[in-house]
């Protein structure tokens, strides 16, 4: 992004925080629902739509020691099929023997198809202050090519369920200092930390309606963020160590939310406070 | 307790026949094969270490209820072990200064990975609790605390209760979603006096 694009975001986020104080003043005006207006102004403009496009690019790019393309990658739905492949992620892979989500998967792909190692695939998977990673630009990518489709996550295989069942009980799985879980903030139905709502992950609704939103670009932080950010940093926040990137606690928590959110209708990367 | 395991499961799938559960059923994954994926899984940062996937009683009798309520004679097992850590101020004083209890309760520092270990650590009692009218950005994870002692009386007992409840929650009501500030040392005792004097000083605005 240039600096005038980054300007021009930076200047929208601070109208809209003044528009959300003047609303909040307004009689009748709940904190929750301005926050809520906030977000639609927000969601006119995407600048996801930027990632999504170097990750186009990065998709097609020769790159590695093996200097191919990602455009053979088996997301799921077979070799080189990119359109509606978030729906199905994360999935049983044979040729891999495990459940992989899209991160993991791509990982799989730059070894196999690129020629990278794995450790060389996993570096630098979420962008940090002034430097931007190709992980997120893909991540993009791929999960714009299923907009407007329907979550379809499978437990056909018995890998599946088996992570199935390992991620719901991550989800329940309270420890720390803080006795925190998963379940703490995302166990009920309209709940809020501070004003954050907070999505019931126990319920169809609630589910669908956080599955569906990520990845997502964060105004707050200007950046694409993955669904592999979203519960390394909800760990972060309930005082556990460093989930693992692409580790299989996140993987099995992720089919577990996916496959609740079943039936939702994808609509990624969207635009979040 | 496996036999208890066993029927609890048995009811479940007995369940499921009358009421299909919006999360699906199928074998559950033994404790021992979580554990082994968190280990594989969490490294170490800080001082997030991984000892901090060990759960002890109450957190591991909690997961396993999966948000349900715990059974009776557990949670009033728990209550009575967790009741008896609780350690009340030497000097008996359990009010401090309630606007140093309101910054802590502002305050989200405190344990996480990317703070700072040597910075005092808050209570981040208004993540989950409206407190005072002042403040609207507040979660309701917890109940609304405001006015709450006026409403309940500026007792002694009361505060005895409150400075209870603030160093073990569990000790109350088991599995309950509070985390115990004393007991696992995220906040110190001056601490908890002032957060006890936010809630239970006449001049608090929380009583206002």
């Amino acid at each position: 992004m240039n600096r005038m694009q980054r300007s021009a975001i930076a200047l929208a986020a601070g109208a809209g925080i003044v528009a959300l104080a003047a609303y909040a003043q307004q009689p009748g005006a709940t904190p929750s629902s301005s926050v809520e207006q906030y977000r639609e102004m927000l969601a006119d403009d995407n600048p996801a739509e930027l990632w999504e496009a170097r990750g186009e690019d990065l998709w097609k790019q020769k790159r590695g020691p093996k200097k191919a393309s990602l455009e053979r990658c088996d997301l799921g739905l077979g070799p080189g099929i990119v359109k509606g492949a978030y729906t199905v992620l994360p999935k049983y892979f044979a040729d891999s023997d495990r459940v992989e989500d899209l991160e993991s998967r791509l990982v799989t792909c730059m070894v196999t198809l690129q020629g990278l190692t794995p450790e060389e695939a996993k570096k630098n998977p979420f962008a940090s202050p002034g430097k931007k990673v190709p992980m997120d630009a893909l991540v993009a990518y791929v999960s714009a090519q299923s907009r407007g489709m329907k979550v379809n996550v499978s437990l056909d295989h018995p890998k599946e369920r088996e992570a199935y069942e390992v991620g719901r009980k991550i989800f329940y799985y309270r420890a720390g200092p803080h006795d925190f879980g998963c379940v703490t903030c995302h166990g009920a139905d309209n709940e809020r930390i501070r004003l954050q709502d907070l999505p019931n992950l126990t319920q169809a609704a609630g589910s669908q309606r956080a599955f569906t939103t990520w990845p997502a670009y964060r105004v707050s932080q200007g950046e694409v963020r993955s669904m592999q950010w979203r519960l390394n940093d909800c760990f972060r926040q309930a005082r556990f160590p460093q989930l693992e990137f692409v580790s299989p606690a996140s993987i099995a928590l992720e089919l577990f939310l996916a496959h609740n959110a079943n039936g939702g209708v994808m609509n990624a990367p969207s635009v979040k406070r | 307790m496996r036999h208890a395991r066993i029927a609890a499961a048995s009811f479940v799938v007995a369940i499921a026949g009358c009421a299909a559960p919006t999360t699906t059923q199928t074998n559950a994954a033994s404790d021992a094969e979580v554990s082994r994926v968190l280990h594989a899984s969490f490294q170490s940062r800080g001082q997030a270490t991984l000892d901090r996937l060990d759960q002890d009683e109450v957190q591991r009798a909690c997961s396993q209820a999966q948000g349900k309520p715990v059974a009776r004679d557990v949670a009033e097992r728990l209550q009575k072990a967790q009741l008896a850590t609780i350690k009340y101020p030497a000097d008996g004083e359990l009010m401090g200064d309630w606007k140093a209890g309101e910054k802590i309760a502002q305050s989200g520092i405190g344990k996480q990975y990317s703070d700072d270990p040597t910075a005092v650590a808050g209570g981040n009692c208004y993540a989950c609790h409206q407190l005072t009218k002042q403040e609207i950005a507040y979660g309701t994870i917890g109940p609304s605390l405001l006015g709450f002692g006026r409403n309940r009386g500026f007792t002694p007992e009361m505060r005895k209760y409150v400075y209870g409840k603030v160093y073990n929650a569990e000790a109350y009501m088991a599995c309950t979603n509070m985390p115990r500030f004393g007991h696992m040392n995220i906040l110190t005792e001056q601490q908890i006096k002032d957060v006890v004097a936010l809630l239970m000083d006449p001049k608090s605005p929380v009583n206002q």
